[in-house]
């Protein structure tokens, strides 16, 4: 447990005993195939439909999650999608969530039982309390993204940082943040990597990927387990920036992608 | 016997890393980032790392990871490709020098990549910076047929002698040593000590050249004696140091180079200089002093072989077993040269090409090429087609890879501060092309090579290039162009030779004027004749009556040559990658720093 994640050893008592509740958030399809044991379903697809928080904390209640429901979230792409429910979870106002340390796949993988039952007890209802200091808006990021001690962490690949990204951000590619078999890596290499880049323990943090927040997700959840609490989720990322046509940087002078191979 | 031989002795696979590197390296970013560290100083310690510097920004550094002697293991190459995810752009460029670059790197983040090679035995130090470079080998030597013995094991042992040595540490510049297998495969002419395994009276040594070196200006190797026995060649090796070290010039950027210190002072002054100190050397060096050759013969077992189900026929397969493999001596093998896209390899590749060295390559680790390329050594004839048929699946089986269709191309302006063009995307459009069109498959252009450069300075080698071209630019009015000086006619093999220049060729006319030459060639060639083989012969002003020198083939491709009105043909005045203008912009180079 690094304050964030869930170990996978003890999931299965866990799920038995009723203290937590399991989620799995892949598409629907790929759940009725197969889950852990107990898990219940809440694709992030359906979840990004989701237009309010009231939208939010029924699919939230429907999948058995409660106020005081311990939510333990997993996927199968290493964190991402789950790090998104955790976080929109969190946005209307759950207080206990954490990420499965491992994948579904991970899981599987090791050996850990799966099967098809589906989860124990009834629905929940869950009530809406918008958490607005986890997200950031286009406006708000805009607003502070040049104050000093404000940092913007743009999560996408290398290269498309490099051909743009918006005024100013990090470029802390996702792939940086877990390793080894874990969607994140231990607190202490993601601190390490945090200090070379100079990212103060204080600062305040915009994390943002592509298009909807799920690689940036995973990164608000790292900054978390590194203690770099005081972070935001862009929710909207460089899609919405672009179709804003707000202002974007870019690498000039420098033909980077015909260095990549493939 | 140090640490570091002991543990080979016990079977451990050579460690060339330094944990406590990386976290020097992170903190010394963060006292520069702070102010505390001048430019100039952070700027050598960072070359010193093997961190070189990117194209127009401060922020990002290419980390060059040295294969000493070409030697990869696949869980290195699994550990470069997670790297190159995390702290690259999702690829690996493998260099002409053995090295694997990542470019792209957040300097900050250049750390992380050091504690990450250090894990599995890799490092960075002094892969740039004034320091001894890479010491390179033949991806033959070990299984050419023509060579007297192994020299593998003596590059590993210069490698391990030179790095982190003091005597090497601040060099008036950058020192190159390659170990060759025999003449023919060659690169020992165009470095600055470049050595030839032989044997004589049943005595092991080498034939030492000194001071070749391609770059703005490029010299060919002089031989210092008819035989230098394995007993001297530290010696030797220190001897032309301590005379680099001593009377190079330190202030001339430009020409600091070994091979200019040779040519200044001529040949022979230089060559019983040499011998002198070599002398001096031997009477007072330490008998502790020595090489570390590890004589163990190489350990070859053949994998096992899962033979069912392999079609023994795949598609492609017969070009790609002419074009991309040679006869090792040690009967029922080949080595196998894996063709990059001018060195690039993706993550997902090297992951692939780590499975298929593991399953296929009887020494069970790979080898770098002087070609931007990887070989797989060892490998049973008859699991060749399951090979294949594993490299076709990772992307990795293009055919050419011994051929023309095959270009160098240094990174030129993808991530170098010098360069004027892009050398890198132009040697991919000619491989693309050259392979739709099967020129890999003409027996006369067999063994010829095209190289090209994004500046004088000669990182894609284009001066022993058959066909050799290095980046510039031009202009018709106000509108500029990418424009390559053409070279014709240069060898890297024991003829060593520069090109002759021919001519200047507009970036969107290469290959135009490329393929017109091989029509050229061959409405005068002679029975037998190989493309490389005519124009080197055309190079030395020897060709036949009609077609004697490189003029009479600028005359006949002149008419390729003429800039067209940017109204007629706007695509001329873009380089290769750009849809902007084009203009020529550079920063300020590091070799030299």
């Amino acid at each position: 447990m690094s304050g964030v994640t869930a170990a996978a050893d003890g999931i299965e008592q866990a799920v038995r005993d009723n203290s937590i509740r399991l989620v799995d958030v892949r598409h629907a399809e790929q759940y009725e195939g197969g889950h852990i044991p107990g898990a219940a379903s809440l694709p992030l697809g359906g979840l990004l439909e989701a237009e309010t928080p009231e939208q939010i904390a029924r699919l939230a209640g429907e999948a058995g999650v409660g106020d005081g429901t311990r939510a333990v979230i997993y996927d199968d792409a290493f964190g991402a999608l789950a790090s998104r429910v955790a976080w929109a979870l969190e946005y209307i106002g759950h207080r206990d969530v954490l990420l499965l340390e491992e994948t579904y796949s991970g899981w599987a993988a090791a050996g850990r039982s799966t099967g098809t039952g589906g989860p124990r007890g009834a629905s929940e209802r869950h009530s809406v309390s918008v958490q607005p200091g986890l997200l950031a808006t286009a406006d708000y990021l805009e607003s502070v993204m040049h104050r000093d001690g404000t940092v913007v962490l743009d999560n996408r690949e290398r290269l498309n940082y490099l051909e743009h990204h918006i005024p100013g951000a990090v470029s802390l590619p996702y792939v940086t943040l877990g390793g080894e078999g874990r969607i994140l890596r231990p607190p202490g290499e993601l601190g390490r990597l945090l200090d070379n880049r100079g990212v103060p323990a204080d600062a305040e943090i915009i994390t943002y990927c592509g298009s909807v927040g799920t690689l940036s997700g995973l990164a608000y959840y790292a900054l978390k387990s590194a203690g770099r609490s005081n972070a935001r989720l862009y929710a909207k990322s460089f899609k919405e920036w672009r179709g804003l046509s707000k202002p974007v940087e870019t690498q000039a002078d420098a033909n980077y992608w015909d260095l990549s191979a493939g | 016997m140090d640490a570091e031989l002991e543990r080979r002795a016990e079977g451990g696979a050579p460690d060339w890393a330094r944990h406590e590197e990386a976290d020097e390296f992170a903190r010394t970013v963060r006292l520069f980032r702070a102010g505390r560290y001048d430019a100039d100083s952070f700027r050598r310690f960072r070359l010193q790392n093997g961190a070189y510097g990117t194209r127009m920004t401060g922020d990002y550094a290419m980390v060059r990871i040295k294969l000493p002697a070409g030697e990869v293991r696949p869980e290195q190459l699994e550990r470069i490709a997670r790297l190159s995810e995390q702290y690259s752009i999702g690829s690996a460029h493998f260099s002409t020098r053995e090295n694997v670059q990542l470019h792209w790197v957040v300097l900050e983040d250049v750390s992380e990549v050091m504690r990450g090679l250090a894990g599995v035995g890799l490092t960075s130090r002094e892969a740039c910076g004034n320091t001894v470079r890479n010491v390179m080998c033949s991806p033959l030597s070990g299984v050419c047929p023509e060579e007297a013995f192994d020299s593998t094991p003596y590059a590993l042992a210069t490698a391990r002698f030179f790095l982190r040595n003091p005597m090497s540490q601040n060099l008036p510049r950058k020192f190159k040593f390659n170990f060759t297998c025999c003449e023919e495969h060659g690169m020992a002419r165009i470095v600055d000590v470049g050595l030839v395994p032989r044997i004589e009276d049943g005595v092991r040594g080498f034939r030492v050249y000194l001071g070749g070196g391609l770059g703005n200006k490029s010299y060919v190797g002089h031989l210092l004696e008819e035989f230098t026995p394995e007993e001297d060649l530290l010696h030797t090796s220190i001897a032309v140091m301590r005379i680099f070290d001593r009377l190079g010039d330190r202030k001339n950027m430009a020409r600091n180079r070994m091979r200019y210190l040779v040519h200044d002072m001529g040949w022979e002054k230089f060559q019983a200089l040499v011998l002198k100190e070599r002398a001096v050397v031997k009477a007072t060096q330490s008998v502790v002093t020595s090489l570390q050759v590890d004589a163990r013969p190489a350990e070859v077992r053949r994998p096992v072989s899962v033979t069912s189900g392999a079609d023994p026929e795949p598609a492609g397969y017969q070009r790609w077993l002419s074009t991309c493999t040679v006869r090792q001596r040690q009967p029922g093998y080949r080595a196998v040269f894996v063709s990059l896209e001018a060195g690039d390899i993706t993550s997902g590749q090297l992951r692939s090409l780590a499975g298929l060295v593991r399953d296929h390559s009887g020494e069970g680790h790979a080898r770098a090429g002087f070609l931007q390329d990887v070989v797989l050594r060892h490998v049973h004839e008859d699991d060749l087609p399951r090979l294949y048929a594993g490299l076709v699946s990772a992307g990795l089986a293009r055919p050419g890879a011994l051929t023309m269709a095959s270009p160098v191309g240094c990174s030129g302006t993808t991530s170098c501060n010098l360069a004027l063009t892009n050398s890198h995307r132009l040697a991919k459009e000619i491989q693309k092309k050259f392979l739709e069109m099967g020129l890999d498959g003409h027996d006369d252009l067999r063994g010829s090579t095209i190289k090209i450069s994004g500046c004088p300075n000669s990182c894609g080698q284009h001066g022993i290039a058959t066909i050799g071209f290095y980046g510039g630019g031009a202009r018709v009015g106000k509108d500029m162009y990418a424009n390559y000086q053409m070279s014709l006619g240069g060898r890297s093999d024991g003829g060593a030779a520069l090109g002759a220049t021919c001519a200047r060729v507009p970036a969107k006319r290469v290959m135009p004027v490329i393929l017109r030459i091989i029509e050229i060639f061959r409405e005068h060639k002679s029975e037998g004749d190989t493309l490389g083989g005519w124009l080197h012969r055309l190079a030395a002003g020897a060709g036949a009556p009609g077609m004697e020198s490189v003029s009479d083939v600028k005359r006949a491709i002149e008419p390729l040559l003429a800039p067209p009105s940017k109204e007629e043909d706007p695509d001329f005045y873009l380089d290769y990658g750009s849809d902007t203008g084009y203009h020529t912009k550079t920063g300020r180079g590091e070799c030299a720093a």
